[in-house]
């Protein structure tokens, strides 16, 4: 047993692409070792800016030779057959044994393949793992670039180490060979270091002043940083995704606290700490009191000879430069109110179909507006929903948010609360955007909720109407995260509206703002506006794309989806509090044994009505092409035919005694059902659910104790329409067919 | 004579020259017209395309109209040098080279930080990019390195190197000063504000305020009809001047706040389309030569 090092050096490795990287070259190398029929144990992976490396315990010398058995044709089989067989496995015909399968005898090949050096094998695994390394980006160097079939890495491929055991194993790779030297630290170290073997590989290097654990640098950096702040009275500001960019930056990690002009802080902190990470990589610094510090952390790559003051006093005046153009935009962008800077908007274009940006804005206020006095968003004063709206974009053309888009919506809110707006105005502001995504915070302040909801139901309304829908993974207008944002406020506020209207006034919004293609005219028809948009593809397609929206992000949350399914296929049901509380009633009363048992009932009821073929009085009006007969039993007009119709059924019904079991399951469906009506019209879906369970005894005992196909056509008729009326009854509380189990 | 590059901004500049001179560089003087960085002088963009060496160090002069800052900031111009090395084919040791570089002029990489980060370049006017670093010196920008992959929207075969000091960055650095305009040009007292300072005020107020606008369209108009001119009698590199001069006519009009943002995007693809047009046409004129004398080359 050897232990295995691998080294591939190149110029510096993009930090960002290092993990990704690490997995590769394992992956990679079990790919390699599983096709050499290497058993590859335990692996190690490291990196560094200059550096990939690779440490396998415990591979064998050589892989053990193995015989291989081939079943070929039977004796007597056609000579042509026998030859390919031969062929294929590369053997010839006096090499092939007959053995007796079942009864027959047939031809076996029987293949003896040698055991392999290991170093042979991994030396053919190494070219593979070079040219079939996948990188996020890679390039072309050198004199060998005259061809485009040139090797391709990430920046120019250095060096190889390879090592099995003590001895290297030899590779070339387009020009560059294996062997056992490394380099070190780029300025801490020169000339070259022999590595031994995978034990002393990691002590050589650290002797030339490179950790090549990226897990210890990020420890030192983590450690280093938290302590050079304590030193200083101040507490590091925590930032995983700057340690391990930092530890992908250096060989030789060393935090170093630096301080700023304290008049820099009168700039908000977040603007300090963006600058600092972004540019920088600097850590930042908290007080005792968890205020920002005048003070940052860089992390050197060297143990500078002064201690590194220069380095630290170098690191100071970039990081001033920096922040002076803060507060240059800070400043800047102060001297003027968020109104007039809402004027550059005009500027902007949303999108060619949808106006400017100010276009938007416009519609956003009216919408937020309407959102509050419609009495959708309650508890919000109307005037500053609408004021909030037109301010809420004028940020995107200051200065501040063109040098740091990543601050749009929270400058704003500064600027507002500079200039003394109302902080239920500021924070709508600032709190717009939100919530970004899944698990992001959902804003609950009235305002706020208006404001957001508008912008994103804009959004929405806009796109669906100049037909800009999300297809497959293409959507280039992130319509599936508004959709998501849209559903997130709406549950999270409880907001009551219907998905239908409010698409529609969104919708309006939009027209409103077009002007009559001919001044004259004086039908204001959609086509005759200046408008490319076509308002019916929003009244078609976003509530449908809510509540598909609605069924991922629930499914997501965990909620069973044939659930979601069974409630969802009766349609109908625009209001996505209401439909989400059915969905959770339906998923308690699921977990009961009246739910379960209900279920068996009514599956055995609608196998039966399959198998005869018989759709009930309801089906007669639903084979009148209308998909959904719910909906049109809603329908007034069509609603007195289902009656009568309904009516004159049962008096046919009624021209036998019904045995007991028969009746015990009319009289529960006649009290059943109006009572399941009455509490999905309360939208109290447990009261319909109970309703619902008051059914599984009868049709159970049904089951038991009736037999449906009688002989007689009008009792026949007349159990077959029970279960039908059993079915329907079920279907308006959820369609059960729908739910699995 | 001694040089001192810490002490003067020229020195600096020669003791660059001295050392890429002696690692085999043709050692150029700036293009003779007004242009945004270095990579758009000849040297730069039509000798990256094409199988032949070359490895040239030259400073070209750089205007950014909309850099302008009338003189009143410490570190932006208008107006400002950079200097760039061009090695083709990209030697193996070019880091090396470059490091040396900074070792002559002053930086030492035992006290100061040197880092190489991830920054990739892409010029969309030039049809070009190439993958490498921003040099860190301490944390601060100082040079851009860069692989050329691709130039005019061809393929670089062989990739150069391409390094660009920001000049005026770097000696303020090793002169330890805050304000561009306090660096020590000669080493005896003349300062880059001497040379400079009313220039920035002037072109800076001739940028944003006074340029005639009209004119200035006309111009970018005029240009673009020589470039087509110039393409359409297969001298290409006439027609790439013209491409450039567009490049800077469009930057001012910019700067005139005169380009409405839709309408910016059209201006780009104007220029890019000139630039392009004479790359390809540079190529098509020069790959037969090349293919002859390079028989591993292909376009």
């Amino acid at each position: 047993m050897s232990d295995f090092l691998l080294e591939l050096r190149s110029e510096e490795i993009p930090a960002r692409m290092q993990a990704g990287a690490r997995s590769e070259l394992e992956k990679l190398f079990r790919r390699e070792m599983e096709a050499a029929g290497v058993e590859a144990g335990e692996i190690t992976v490291w990196s560094t800016p200059r550096r990939l490396a690779l440490i396998a315990r415990g591979l064998p010398q050589a892989t053990e030779a193995v015989s291989e058995e081939a079943k070929g044709p039977p004796e007597g089989a056609p000579d042509q057959a026998i030859e390919g067989f031969c062929r294929k496995n590369g053997v010839n015909r006096e090499q092939l044994e007959l053995r007796d399968v079942k009864g027959r005898n047939t031809y076996f090949a029987v293949i003896e393949k040698p055991g392999k050096a290991t170093k042979d094998l991994l030396a053919e695994a190494i070219p593979a793992i070079v040219r079939d390394f996948s990188w996020p980006k890679s390039m072309r160097w050198g004199a060998a670039s005259i061809s485009t079939e040139s090797l391709r890495w990430v920046r120019p491929l250095s060096g190889i180490v390879a090592l099995l055991g003590d001895d290297v194993v030899d590779c070339e790779v387009h020009g560059v060979t294996s062997g056992a030297v490394t380099l070190g630290h780029r300025f801490h170290h020169s000339g070259d270091i022999t590595i031994g073997n995978a034990d002393d590989y990691a002590m050589k290097l650290r002797a030339g002043h490179v950790i090549v654990d990226h897990a210890d640098r990020q420890d030192l950096i983590r450690t280093g940083a938290a302590k050079v702040a304590s030193e200083a009275g101040l507490k590091l500001v925590e930032d995983e995704g700057l340690v391990i960019e930092n530890a992908g930056l250096t060989e030789w990690p060393v935090p170093l606290l630096g301080r700023f002009e304290e008049d820099f802080l009168e700039v908000p902190p977040e603007v300090i700490q963006l600058t600092a990470r972004v540019n920088q990589k600097y850590f930042v610094c908290e007080d005792a009191a968890g205020k920002l510090a005048n003070a940052f952390i860089c992390t050197a790559n060297i143990e500078a000879e002064d201690g590194g003051a220069r380095v630290v006093d170098g690191n100071r005046k970039v990081l001033a430069a920096r922040l002076s153009d803060a507060r240059f935009f800070w400043d800047v962008d102060r001297k003027k109110t968020l109104a007039e800077h809402a004027k550059g908007l005009e500027r902007i274009t949303f999108h060619e179909k949808l106006g400017t940006v100010a276009d938007k804005v416009d519609r956003v206020a009216k919408l937020a507006r309407w959102l509050v006095e419609e009495g959708i968003v309650k508890a919000a004063d109307p005037d500053m929903a609408e004021q909030a709206a037109r301010l809420a974009k004028a940020d995107l053309v200051t200065e501040m948010v063109g040098e740091f888009p990543e601050l749009q919506g929270l400058m704003g809110g500064y600027y507002a609360r500079a200039e003394g707006l109302p902080d239920a105005v500021a924070d709508a502001i600032r709190d717009h955007y939100k919530p970004v995504g899944q698990g992001d915070e959902v804003p609950t302040a009235p305002v706020t909720v208006a404001v957001s909801l508008a912008d994103k139901l804009d959004t929405l309304a806009g796109f669906f109407s100049v037909d800009e829908k999300p297809t497959g993974s293409k959507d280039p207008f992130a319509l599936r995260r508004a959709a998501l944002g849209v559903i997130q406020l709406i549950l999270r506020n409880g907001l009551r509206l219907s998905v239908r209207d409010t698409s529609y006034a969104a919708c309006m919004m939009r027209v409103s703002q077009a002007k009559p293609s001919e001044p004259s005219g004086d039908s204001k028809e959609f086509e005759q506006l200046d408008l490319e948009c076509d308002p019916s593809f929003v009244h078609e397609g976003l509530p449908d794309f809510l509540a598909d929206r609605l069924k991922v992000q629930q499914r997501e949350a965990g909620v069973r989806h044939d659930l979601i399914d069974a409630v969802f296929a009766l349609g109908g049901e625009d209001d996505l509090v209401r439909l989400l509380s059915r969905v959770k009633a339906l998923q308690s009363f699921m977990d009961t044994e009246d739910g379960a048992n209900l279920l068996a009932g009514y599956k055995r009821a609608a196998n039966i009505l399959k198998k005869e073929d018989w759709h009930g009085a309801e089906g007669e009006i639903a084979r009148t092409g209308e998909e959904d007969p719910l909906a049109l039993v809603d329908d007034p007009d069509t609603k007195a035919v289902v009656d009568a119709k309904m009516a004159e059924r049962h008096a046919k019904a009624l021209s036998y005694t019904p045995e007991p079991a028969e009746k015990a399951l009319m009289d529960a469906l006649a009290t059943s059902q109006p009572a399941a009506a009455q509490a999905i019209a309360a939208e109290d879906f447990s009261g319909a659910m109970a309703a619902l369970a008051s059914l599984r005894a009868p049709i159970d005992r049904f089951f038991d104790e009736v037999t449906v196909n009688a002989d007689e056509e009008n009792k026949r008729a007349h159990r077959l329409d029970l279960l039908a009326a059993f079915r329907a009854a079920v279907h308006k509380v959820a369609d059960f067919s729908r739910i699995e189990g | 004579m001694d040089r001192n590059p810490r002490k003067s901004f020229q020195d600096m500049i020669l003791a660059l020259h001295d050392f890429w001179s002696a690692h085999g560089c043709l050692i150029l003087q700036p293009y003779d017209m007004r242009m945004g960085a270095g990579t758009f002088h000849t040297a730069t963009t039509l000798r990256a395309l094409g199988p032949e060496p070359w490895n040239a160090a030259f400073v070209q002069p750089c205007r950014r109209p909309t850099d302008g800052r009338y003189g009143e900031n410490p570190n932006r111009l208008q107006h400002y040098y950079q200097y760039q090395v061009i090695l083709k084919p990209s030697p193996p040791d070019i880091q090396d080279l470059y490091l040396e570089s900074l070792r002559v002029i002053g930086i030492d990489p035992l006290k100061h930080d040197i880092r190489f980060v991830e920054d990739d370049w892409e010029s969309p006017t030039l049809g070009a990019w190439g993958l490498g670093w921003e040099v860190w010196c301490d944390g601060m920008e100082v040079t851009q390195f860069t692989y050329f992959q691709q130039m005019g929207g061809f393929d670089c075969k062989p990739v150069a190197g391409e390094l660009t000091y920001g000049l005026e960055r770097l000696a303020m650095y090793i002169q330890g000063v805050d304000n561009v305009y306090d660096l020590d040009f000669n080493g005896q007292g003349v300062t880059y504000g001497d040379v400079f300072l009313e220039n920035e005020k002037q072109m800076s107020k001739w940028n944003f305020e006074v340029a005639e606008t009209d004119a200035l369209f006309d111009l970018f108009n005029k240009a673009e009809a020589e470039c087509r001119n110039a393409l359409a009698n297969e001298v290409p590199i006439a027609a790439y001047e013209q491409a450039v001069e567009a490049s800077h006519i469009f930057n001012l009009l910019q700067a005139r706040g005169v380009i409405s943002v839709q309408e910016r995007a059209s201006y780009m693809g104007r220029v890019r389309d000139l630039a392009r047009g004479a790359c390809e046409a540079h190529m098509e004129k020069e790959a037969p030569v090349w293919a002859e004398k390079y028989p591993e080359w292909s376009k």
